[in-house]
């Protein structure tokens, strides 16, 4: 038995979920008594493998490769498929990101595996592997035995704790594997230091009530928090906000320590997207809002009197 | 041009869903189904291009006989013809068992592009696009909020965590779909007429070559179904000025839940 563990990182930086699957691998493979290999994908990134093993992998794999400098779905699946031939591992952990969620079923489908995406938790119960996973958008949690080798687990940030571990942090090197692949990368842009909402600690979101779609102290209170803002489907449908700001159902899931939801009503679509936070705390001004319903803290009164005082109080503590 | 959409019916986003019974399964006799938010962009995107390009937009989707109703939606909005695979030994297919159908299926159409919703909204498991892409040997590239077809290639913006990526590739290529992408148009009266006449095949799997045996087993075993922890009303924070509630709101979260 091997856990295998794919990282992810972006111009030499890796998402926080990556050091969360990392641990989580870590916490597998001593439940179990295996061993467990990182794999880590780019060019130019030898001190990227240096940075992981402090979460306990006994083997990294680099595929250092100039091929490897853009993300590419079919050159990331087929490097991967050769390091997931050569480890041979029942159980792989990555990352419910965008990406990860590229690139695992392909791989799944490939070696004939099975797949949870978006689990809150992983564990290995004879000899197979289970996972609690979300449904229907947050709305209810299955447990899920993976009934196909390789199982692929894929977790969602912020799910799961960061340890760091000992390990052998044996590093091996590999090239890339680039036959026959045929999708080509024009360009990415990114959104210079927006915090991602699936990662952020503090979401900050705004809905139907942020009347007029002024939007200026939810972000302010935002950054002061060092958070993401996020938003209500009413708030994107009004073109307030991006359409990748949007929490829910049909948007993002996301599990906060902390969310404000402003002037927002609480919807089940919504509700389903946000549930999981920690804390939840509300400012509306309809005191019958559902969503002071499932609030651990809730303040009645209208938003732009409310924010600029909360903005000055929050402004005290950080000094 | 010949346009695929791979289409699933679920529960409107709107249902309340609850644990069945037996713990192990959902209800969903009381829900009212939809075309998977995610497809209806499939659909719409498959509409334009077909605008552009001209061809036939096909939809295919495996399902029951209420998915009958899925179908004839996207017939009404415009989409040319039908094939509904519709066999019980498909009906407790997951992902895994649903690409495979999906990919035999493919192999005996002509496609240029095959259009899907990046998951859908029930299982929320990502899993059958890019795994038909894959079971078909054709590229993929996943949550595409623009695309632009020059040449027999097409161009696609895709969204990532922070922001996003645009790639390009040959024709014949499956793509997913992103909130963002455009805006799905009603089914006019006119077109729920035209849509009683469209063609919809039903196939069995017997039909598309593939038997059950090749379906294989689940990937997943549904072990228990349960909600999430309940939240319950906590503290309506008092005060009689909204400095004073702000401020009460704070204290709070920085010195009871100390989370800021």
């Amino acid at each position: 038995m091997r856990a295998l563990v794919i990282t992810e990182q972006l111009d030499g930086i890796f998402r926080k979920v990556s050091y969360e699957a990392l641990s989580e691998g870590r916490r597998i493979a001593d439940a179990i008594n295996c061993e467990m290999t990182a794999a880590v994908l780019g060019s130019g990134i030898q001190n990227l493998a240096e940075e992981i093993k402090k979460y306990g992998a006994d083997k990294i794999i680099v595929a250092d490769d100039p091929a490897l400098a853009e993300y590419l779905t079919d050159k990331y699946t087929l490097t991967l498929a050769d390091i997931i031939e050569k480890e041979k591992p029942e159980i792989i952990i990555l990352g419910s990101t965008s990406l990860g969620k590229d690139i695992a079923p392909r791989l799944c489908a490939k070696f004939n595996g099975a797949i949870a995406t978006d689990c809150i938790s992983a564990s290995i119960q004879g000899g197979k592997a289970c996972a609690s996973r979300y449904i229907y958008g947050g709305k209810l949690i299955t447990e899920v035995i993976l009934n196909a080798k390789p199982a692929f687990i894929a977790l969602r940030p912020n799910a799961v704790s960061i340890n760091e571990a000992d390990g052998k942090g044996e590093i091996e090197k590999i090239g890339a594997n680039t036959q026959d692949t045929p999708l080509m990368f024009i360009e990415k842009k990114m959104d210079a230091g927006k915090k991602e909402l699936t990662e952020a600690d503090i979401i900050v979101a705004g809905g139907r009530g942020v009347t007029g779609g002024d939007f200026s102290a939810i972000e302010e209170l935002t950054e002061l928090l060092d958070g993401a803002v996020g938003a209500s489907r009413a708030a994107v449908d009004e073109g307030w906000r991006p359409h990748s700001d949007q929490v829910g159902q049909t948007g993002k899931v996301v599990s906060p320590s902390l969310y404000i939801a402003c002037g927002i009503s609480g919807a089940i679509q919504h509700f389903a997207g946000m549930a999981s936070s920690k804390i939840i705390a509300a400012i509306n001004k309809d005191e019958e809002a559902p969503i002071f319903a499932k609030s651990d803290y809730g303040v009645v009164g209208e938003l732009f009197q409310v924010l600029p005082e909360v903005i000055k109080e929050v402004k005290k503590i950080k000094g | 041009m010949n346009l695929i959409v791979l289409l699933k019916q679920v529960p409107s986003t709107e249902s309340f869903v609850s644990v069945g019974d037996d713990k192990k399964s959902v209800k969903t006799e009381d829900v009212k189904w939809v075309i998977n938010p995610y497809d209806e962009f499939a659909v719409e995107e498959a509409l334009k291009i077909k605008e552009t390009f001209g061809g036939t937009v096909t939809i295919l989707t495996v399902g029951n006989d209420k998915a009958t109703e899925a179908v004839r939606t996207a017939l009404a909005m415009g989409a040319d013809n039908g094939i509904l695979i519709n066999d019980p030994a498909a009906y407790n297919c997951d992902g895994a068992g649903i690409s495979k159908i999906l990919a035999a299926a493919l192999k005996n159409i002509q496609y240029d592009l095959i259009i899907a919703g990046q998951r859908a909204v029930d299982d929320d498991n990502y899993y059958v696009g890019a795994a038909t892409a894959e079971l078909l040997n054709i590229p993929h590239i996943s949550m595409v909020i623009k695309e632009e077809i020059i040449d027999k290639t097409i161009k696609c913006t895709k969204t990532i965590e922070g922001g996003s990526f645009v790639f390009a590739t040959k024709l014949p290529a499956l793509i997913t779909t992103q909130r963002g992408l455009n805006e799905p148009r009603y089914a006019s009266l006119p077109g729920i007429m035209k849509a009683k006449k469209k063609p919809l095949d039903t196939k069995t799997l017997a039909d598309i070559g593939i038997n059950s045996a090749d379906l294989g087993e689940p990937m997943l075993t549904i072990k228990e179904v349960k909600k999430p922890p309940q939240r319950e009303a906590g503290v309506m924070i008092q005060g009689d000025t909204p400095a004073e509630k702000a401020a009460a709101l704070v204290k709070a979260l920085h010195e009871d839940a100390k989370v800021i």
